[in-house]
Formats: structure tokens, C-alpha cells, sequence
């Protein structure tokens, strides 16, 4: 789960990680009190959504005046913004975070990640701050530097001393980017974080130490013991066919294609993607049923995979191990009729009970494709697809 | 011969009065020499209850001593998970099997600090199981698609695992163990330490190694292939149309910072000599032609 920049800076405030005044608006109005209420002669007027790469998107403006907050405001709540994370589509602003100007001497890079080899925490920091850092990484591997924390005593202060002089931070700063890098591993272990990214973490013309963005992801596995991060959701910043999707327990991803895709376990369902690819034809979703699939669960994942208006054709790709063909096929039998089914089905099942399971589908009386194998199953989907394209 | 488990391994089943726990296990000790393996549950404040003829004990080391198990399986609920893992590694069994999905990551990372210098192994989370066929399942496979052989099959995925070891058998191949390592991005062992075991058994004649997107693990896996590996290994990588950013399904799954993607794994397993193929479909056709 994602949460905007102004909650992440509410999450950094709580741990004493200092960030510049702000606050958030969801109204032209609420932007102009705000900037009323910090005072000041410059404010920042910044787009919230869970993107990355506002700024070049001109979701982030210097205002110089009450007026210029108000004018920027305006433009920007409910224009689409389209950065390099959005995708083409983009995504509509609907809350902004009017922020005091900051004076910036300094732009660094801090995040906090989980690295799978070491099974640690690991903080990553670079001085090469306020860009994209994936460029960094590629470009000049050298410039980002890495220490991984211990799970019980946390991050040691000469750790922290060390990485933040390789970022260049003067003597007099190490002890406040010390205290920072503490808190913000304080934060990422407590609200069971995936990731923590402060792009830019910023030095003043005062030579104080800020973070300027707070970015937070967080291991969705964990949620239930975090009601108060829960609560941040926006859904408004989700596919509805996801959100819908996971109501259900589904795993679903909206993806470009046209054929939709309902398969058990994730790597088979990536795998049933990768196959339909390689026989020419282009992946609508990704959907995984999971090991306990329903009959009912089957007809929620249709409609959901239905909803889409680019969809040509479907491939139901099942291995029944524990989830048995004939319950498989009864729920697609029962889906397809209660949908009135009209793309073209394609099923292929293996498994336990595999013959019973074929035999509900032949007796159905519905236009079902049966395949014999994943390959099978591919190709008779891409053909269909491609038919059922023509006849649109 | 095989890896991690044989018929004669005696097994504790964590979480053994829970639905999942209760099915799983009837199902293992209905396969093969199940019912002299499965010898002990554990709940704990059920101590002294049994499961249909399988005696409950409140801790794993109170099951341990009583019944000489040297393995467990976990079907812990995920918030309890973590620590009944942490008490079978107390309990100094030889091997951890936890099939629980949803463990949070903090909770692992925690977990997988104190295994540090321990001697116990840990298989999973999030993860299918491990199967010798003819002898033992311990997990949520289903038996009945398994034969016994000398092929050795593992991958992070369940019913992928699935997928090709259907295609090995229906090719009259069979399989010395399949072992699922779980989908999780904090876990026991790693195809590298499976791999290594299927190298020293004798009899394991070739191996399929079938992985996803997500980490490096398949990467480091390769290239101990390459320097060590005096077997043939055939494989796959799950995920070529995954998008970036996205979690497929998997908490491990996920292209993060342009790093873990399916055709840069493909890439590295080939340049370390490792076969393999673009067609989930023909992963046991593959495995076939380097015997």
C-alpha cells in the first residue's frame, strides 16, 4: 500500500524527522488558507498523487504571492498528470500540500529498502539527491552507498556518521543527518514498511538537514496491524478492477491487452501471461484465483475481467491440486451462464479430477474451447482473440 | 536417496488443530509411507488431546522429545507464524517447512536473524511444500501427479511446480524430490542451497529450476551452476510480460528499480550454461533432451 507525500510527512513529523511546514488542501480555497495560515512569501504548491516524478510532470510550482497559490491551485486540482511512473493515462491531481518555500543548497538522496540477499534492512544514500536515482545507480554505482541495519540494535551511530560524510554533509550537519537516518529506521520498522524514500533530503542555506519529499510504501501483509495506516488508503489513487478484485481475496493486475486471463497460483498465472505473449497475442490481466477458489470466487473473477472493454477472449489455465477440476469447471459453467458469456472461452484444466471436470464443461452446452496443455491453450486463445477482433 | 526428506522422516505438524492443519495433514499421512511419518501436532493448550490417533503436544520440543520428529510443517495463521518457526528452531529440529502465506516481512527478518548460527533449516514461507515421491509428502502438492525418478525439480512457485513436474511424469520421468521455496522475499533456502543438495544426491540425474521475477536469487543460483554444478540444469523464469512496480501475486514477485526482471534472469542462466525455454509448456520436453 501506497500514501501520499503530505501523509508521509505526517508519519516523518511524528518522528521527529524534520520536514518544511505544510498543508494539505483539497480545494482551491483550502490552498489559499493554507498559505494564508504559513505565512511566509513563498509557498509550493505540489500535486499529490502516488507517483514519483512530479516535479518534471509540472505537478510541483514556486508561488510568490497568495495569488499565484490561488491561479496554480486552480490549474492543478483536477488536471491529469502524466510522469514517467504514471504511465501514458496519467493520473488525476485531487489533493495538494501547500508547503513553505524552502531555501535549497543541497539536494541528497536517503531511502530505506528490505535486501533480500542479506534478509536486512538496508539504508541507501547518495548526494547525488533531486534526481532520478535509478539513472544514478546506472550511471555512477559509486555514488550511491549502502549499510545494512542490525535487526535487533538498529543502526549503529558510526554507520550512520559514515554514510552521511560520503554524501558530503559537513561536520557540523553529520549529527543531524545521524538523528534523521535513526528515525526514519525507527519509522520504516514500526509502521512495517517496504520503503522508505526521501528524494530529496535537502541542506539548507542555514545548514539544516530537511527532508523536502517523504515517500512510503508498506508490506501489505502487515496492514492488519496498522489500522491508523490503513486509514491513509486513497482509493481514488487505485484501479477500481483491482480494488473490486481484492474484495473478493482475488489478485488481480490490469494490464494492456485483450485476452483475460483466470488462473490458480501466481507463478502459473504469470506464466499462462508469458505463454499467450510468445504465441503472439497480449495479456489483458493478471489474475490468480488462489488455491481455495469457490464457484462463487470463479463468477466474481469473471465479472471483474468482463468490466474490461478491450477483452477479445479468454484462457482459463487451471493445475487443480488441492482445488479440484470439477468444482473449477462448475464455477466457470456457472459463471459464463450468469454473465452471458459472449467473448470466447478457452479453458485448459489438469489436475485432480480432471476428467470429471472436463465432462461438466463438454455437457454444458456452452461454446467452450478445450485445450490439452498450456501451448494448446495459448494458440487457441491468440486465434480466437484475433477472430473475435475482426468481428467487432 | 533424495533431499530433505525420505520415509523415514518423522514429522511434527505446527498448527495441526486448524482447517488447513488438519487437511494437509490427513492428506500426508494418506500418501505413501505417511502414516508412520506424520507423529506428532502441536496447539498449544491441547497437550494430551489427539488428532485422529495423532497425539497433540502444547511446544514443538515436548513433541520432539516424545516422538524422536525430526522435521516440522507450519499452518500457523500469519500473525503467529514467524514464532511458531522461532520455536521449532528452539526446539533444534533438523528442518522447518512453513506453508503459511502472509507472513509480514519485519517479522521474517526477525526470525531469520535469530536462525543465524542455528542448525535448523527453514523451507518456505509462503511456500508449497516438498515431496519424494513414493515415500513422503510434506505440504499441499497433490500426491497423485508425482512419480518416483531421478529428476530433482525446484522453484518458488506452487502450482508451477506443479505444472512441470505433471509434464515430467506424463513423459514417463520421474522425480527424485520436488521442493517449493516459496514466493516470500525473506525465506529459508534459496534455489542455490537446493540446487547444491540435488548436486551431492545421488540420485538426482538432472534438475529443473524454475523461478520468477523479483531479487537475484535465480542470478546467484546460475553462476554457482557454471562453477559447480556436475549435473544438468534445464529452466524457466516466470514473468517476461510482468510490468514493473506491480506485485504479481507474490510479495517476492515484484520488478523494483529495473532490477529482477524475468529476461535478465534468462540471460544469466544462459551465459552459466543453463538451458532454457521461453514455453512454460515445454519445460519437461527440455528437461528430457539434456538426460
Amino acid at each position: 500500500m501506497n500514501i501520499h507525500e503530505y501523509q508521509g510527512k505526517e508519519i516523518f513529523r511524528r518522528y521527529g524527522v524534520p520536514t518544511p511546514r505544510g498543508i494539505p488542501a483539497f480545494s482551491v480555497d483550502e490552498a489559499v488558507k493554507a498559505a494564508k495560515e504559513l505565512g511566509g512569501s513563498v509557498w509550493v504548491v505540489k500535486a499529490q498523487i502516488h507517483a514519483g516524478g512530479r516535479g518534471k510532470g509540472g505537478g510541483v510550482k514556486v508561488a510568490k504571492s497568495i495569488d499565484e497559490v490561488k491561479s496554480l491551485s486552480e490549474k492543478m486540482l483536477g488536471m491529469t498528470l502524466v510522469t514517467k511512473q504514471t504511465g501514458p493515462a496519467g493520473r488525476v491531481v485531487k489533493r495538494l500540500l501547500i508547503e513553505e518555500g524552502a531555501d535549497i543548497k543541497k539536494e541528497l538522496y536517503v531511502a530505506l529498502v528490505v535486501d533480500r540477499a542479506l534478509q536486512k534492512v538496508v539504508l541507501m544514500a547518495s548526494s547525488e539527491g533531486g534526481m532520478d536515482i535509478e539513472e544514478v545507480a546506472h550511471k555512477t554505482p559509486e555514488k550511491i552507498h549502502r549499510v545494512a541495519i542490525d535487526p535487533v540494535g538498529g543502526l549503529a551511530d558510526k554507520d550512520a556518521d559514515d554514510i552521511a560524510r560520503k554524501i558530503g554533509l559537513s561536520e557540523d550537519q553529520v549529527p543531524q543527518a545521524r538523528d534523521i537516518f535513526r528515525s526514519l529506521c525507527q519509522a520504516f520498522d514500526e509502521c512495517d514498511a517496504s520503503l522508505v524514500e526521501v528524494n530529496p533530503m535537502i541542506v539548507t542555506g542555514a545548514g539544516k538537514v530537511v527532508a523536502l519529499d517523504a515517500k512510503f510504501n508498506f508490506d501489505s501483509n502487515a496492514l492488519y496491524r496498522h489500522p491508523d495506516i490503513v486509514a491513509m488508503r486513497d482509493l481514488d489513487e487505485e484501479d477500481p478492477a483491482e480494488i473490486e478484485a481484492s474484495k473478493y481475496d482475488l489478485s488481480y493486475i490490469s494490464l494492456d491487452g485483450d485476452i483475460g486471463c483466470l488462473v490458480n497460483g501466481a507463478g502459473l498465472a504469470m506464466a499462462t501471461m508469458d505463454t499467450i505473449k510468445l504465441y503472439g497475442g497480449a495479456p489483458a490481466n493478471f489474475l490468480d484465483v488462489g488455491g481455495g477458489a469457490t464457484a462463487e470466487k470463479v463468477t466474481e473473477a469473471f465479472k471483474i475481467m468482463l468490466k474490461n472493454p478491450n477483452l477479445r477472449a479468454i484462457l482459463v489455465n487451471i493445475f487443480g491440486g488441492i482445488m479440484k477440476c470439477d468444482v473449477i469447471a462448475t464455477g466457470v459453467v456457472a459463471a459464463a451462464k450468469q454473465v452471458a458469456l459472449k467473448a470466447p472461452l478457452v479453458v485448459r484444466l489438469e489436475g485432480t479430477n480432471v476428467e470429471l471436470g472436463k465432462k461438466i464443461l463438454a455437457e454444458s452446452g456452452l461454446p467452450i474451447i478445450s485445450a490439452a496443455n498450456m501451448g494448446d491453450a495459448a494458440e487457441k486463445v491468440v486465434a480466437a482473440a484475433k477472430k473475435s477482433a475482426v468481428t467487432a | 536417496m533424495s533431499i530433505l526428506i525420505d520415509k523415514n522422516t518423522k514429522v511434527i505438524t505446527q498448527g495441526i488443530t486448524g482447517k488447513t492443519g488438519q487437511f494437509h495433514t490427513r492428506m500426508g499421512r494418506e500418501y505413501a509411507n505417511g502414516k508412520n511419518c506424520y507423529v506428532a501436532g502441536v496447539t498449544p493448550g491441547k497437550g494430551g488431546q489427539d488428532f485422529e490417533g495423532i497425539p497433540i503436544y502444547n511446544t514443538v520440543a515436548d513433541a520432539k522429545s516424545a516422538t524422536g520428529a525430526t522435521v516440522s510443517v507450519i499452518y500457523v495463521p500469519p500473525p503467529y507464524a514467524a514464532a511458531a518457526i522461532d520455536e521449532a528452531v528452539e526446539a533444534e529440529l533438523d528442518l522447518v517447512i512453513c506453508i503459511t502465506e502472509g507472513i509480514p516481512v519485519r517479522d521474517m527478518i526477525r526470525t531469520r536473524n535469530r536462525m543465524r548460527g542455528r542448525k535448523t533449516v527453514l523451507l518456505g514461507p509462503n511456500c508449497p511444500g516438498t515431496i519424494t515421491p513414493d515415500e513422503i509428502k510434506i505440504g499441499i502438492m497433490p500426491g497423485h501427479i508425482h512419480k518416483k525418478g531421478r529428476v530433482g525439480v525446484v522453484s518458488r512457485s506452487g502450482t508451477l511446480t506443479y505444472e512441470a513436474v505433471g509434464q515430467l511424469t506424463a513423459l514417463g520421468l520421474g522425480q527424485s524430490s520436488a521442493v517449493g521455496i516459496g514466493g516470500d522475499p525473506v525465506n529459508g533456502l534459496k534455489h542455490i542451497d537446493v540446487l547444491k543438495m540435488f548436486n551431492d544426491d545421488p540420485n538426482t540425474e538432472a534438475v529443473i529450476m524454475i523461478g520468477e521475477i523479483g531479487g537475484t536469487d535465480e542470478e546467484t543460483a546460475a553462476r554457482w551452476v557454471k562453477a559447480n554444478m556436475k549435473k544438468p540444469v534445464v529452466g524457466f523464469i516466470a514473468g517476461v510480460t510482468a510490468p514493473p512496480g506491480k506485485r504479481m501475486g507474490h510479495a517476492g514477485a515484484i520488478i523494483s528499480g529495473g532490477k529482477g526482471t524475468a529476461q535478465e534472469k534468462l540471460s544469466v542462466m544462459e551465459e552459466c550454461g543453463i538451458k532454457v525455454t521461453r514455453n512454460p509448456a515445454e519445460m519437461g520436453k527440455l528437461l528430457k533432451s539434456v538426460l
